[in-house]
């Protein structure tokens, strides 16, 4: 193990970066989600060993450059079809590790209907789901997943359901398909949540060995950018709105153990 | 206490400042310069870190290395004795 000496005291390192996320400095904005998830989906990645057995497929949104992040084999997909391509590439490569990231824009509102057939088609993938109620990538408008009352681009007066419909919970949705296998939410606005969903995703990659159905994941994260706050107002703005309606914790876990 | 320390990479850091919320010991904090992109960075203010890693888990960039004194354990073995185990 590396050591160096700080202060006269020789000291191991306990953490550093996951050798499997590249050197490329990541475009996202300062405090942004995304970088954390990458990092823990990386983390497991190294633990587990599977670096040159795990296929990711990348979406389209912010993290449409998560292939120069991860140093794994990665396939980018048309706009919403993430679901459909990791389909593709699980059956005809059916021993690899298969999980696909998108965000709200991409999973829950133009790939809806890839993401509910796949999930109800059992795939044994992973699906990595990341929430921050906005679209992101192109200048903060409203998503499907944006709360009632939350203000963005489109909807400066707030979202009003009488107008524009009400906040899609699309994890809840899909819970109740059978092919479901492990359904939870997730966050990472602190170390205690990082730490939980870390042992989601590596539970779900053991979960794929078993070829019972789809494993998917939620994580409520933030946009400090499109929300235009701070990093830390975001996070607090996280808690306070978005809890209440997106509640952490496991929807749906396999019975048996 | 066990020490700890860590070392920021600071042209990779672009000062969100979350490591300095969820450093339970307020020991990071964000420094007078910038870096290159021209962020503040995160540098340590004090010396009581304990290595928690906590602050690591958090950013986003994975700017942080953590370092920490290794665990004497109760029976860990005197220099002495190890040499008479090894032999």
């Amino acid at each position: 193990m590396e050591t160096r000496t700080i202060n006269d005291i020789e000291m191991e390192v306990v953490y550093q970066k996951p050798e499997t996320l590249t050197e490329t400095q990541m475009h996202y904005c300062p405090g942004c989600g995304h970088g954390t998830i990458h990092k823990i989906l990386m983390e497991v990645i190294d633990d587990m060993g599977i670096q040159d057995r795990t296929v990711g497929v990348a979406p389209v949104g912010c993290s449409v450059f998560a292939y120069n992040y991860m140093n794994i084999d990665m396939q980018e997909a048309a706009h919403g079809r993430a679901g459909a391509a990791a389909t593709g590439v699980k059956r005809v490569l059916p021993d690899k590790y298969v999980f696909s990231y998108q965000g709200d824009g991409d999973l829950a509102a133009i790939g809806t209907g890839e993401t509910i057939h796949t999930v109800n088609r059992g795939e044994n993938i992973l699906m990595l789901f990341i929430n921050n109620a906005i679209y992101g990538m192109t200048g903060g408008q409203m998503a499907p997943t944006s709360i009632l009352g939350q203000i963005t681009s489109t909807t400066p007066f707030g979202r009003d359901a009488a107008a524009i419909g009400y906040p899609l919970k699309i994890t809840e949705l899909v819970a109740h398909l059978p092919g479901a296998y492990f359904v939870t939410r997730q966050s990472v606005h602190t170390a205690a949540a990082v730490r939980k969903l870390k042992k989601a995703i590596e539970m779900s990659f053991r979960y794929q060995d078993r070829k019972k159905g789809t494993c998917f994941i939620e994580i409520v994260s933030n946009c400090p950018s499109g929300w235009k706050m701070t990093p830390l107002q975001a996070n607090e703005w996280l808690v306070k709105n978005m809890f209440p309606l997106y509640p952490i914790g496991d929807i749906k876990v396999p019975k048996e153990i | 206490m066990i020490r700890g320390s860590v070392v920021v990479a600071t042209d990779v850091c672009k000062g969100c400042e979350l490591c300095i919320a969820a450093c339970p010991q307020d020991t990071l904090a964000l420094s007078p310069q910038i870096n290159r992109r021209g962020y503040r960075y995160a540098v340590m203010v004090q010396d009581n870190c304990t290595g928690c890693i906590n602050c690591a888990l958090v950013c986003p960039d994975s700017a942080i290395t953590v370092y920490r004194q290794p665990k004497v354990t109760k029976h860990a073995l005197s220099p002495q004795a190890a040499a008479e185990k090894e032999n």
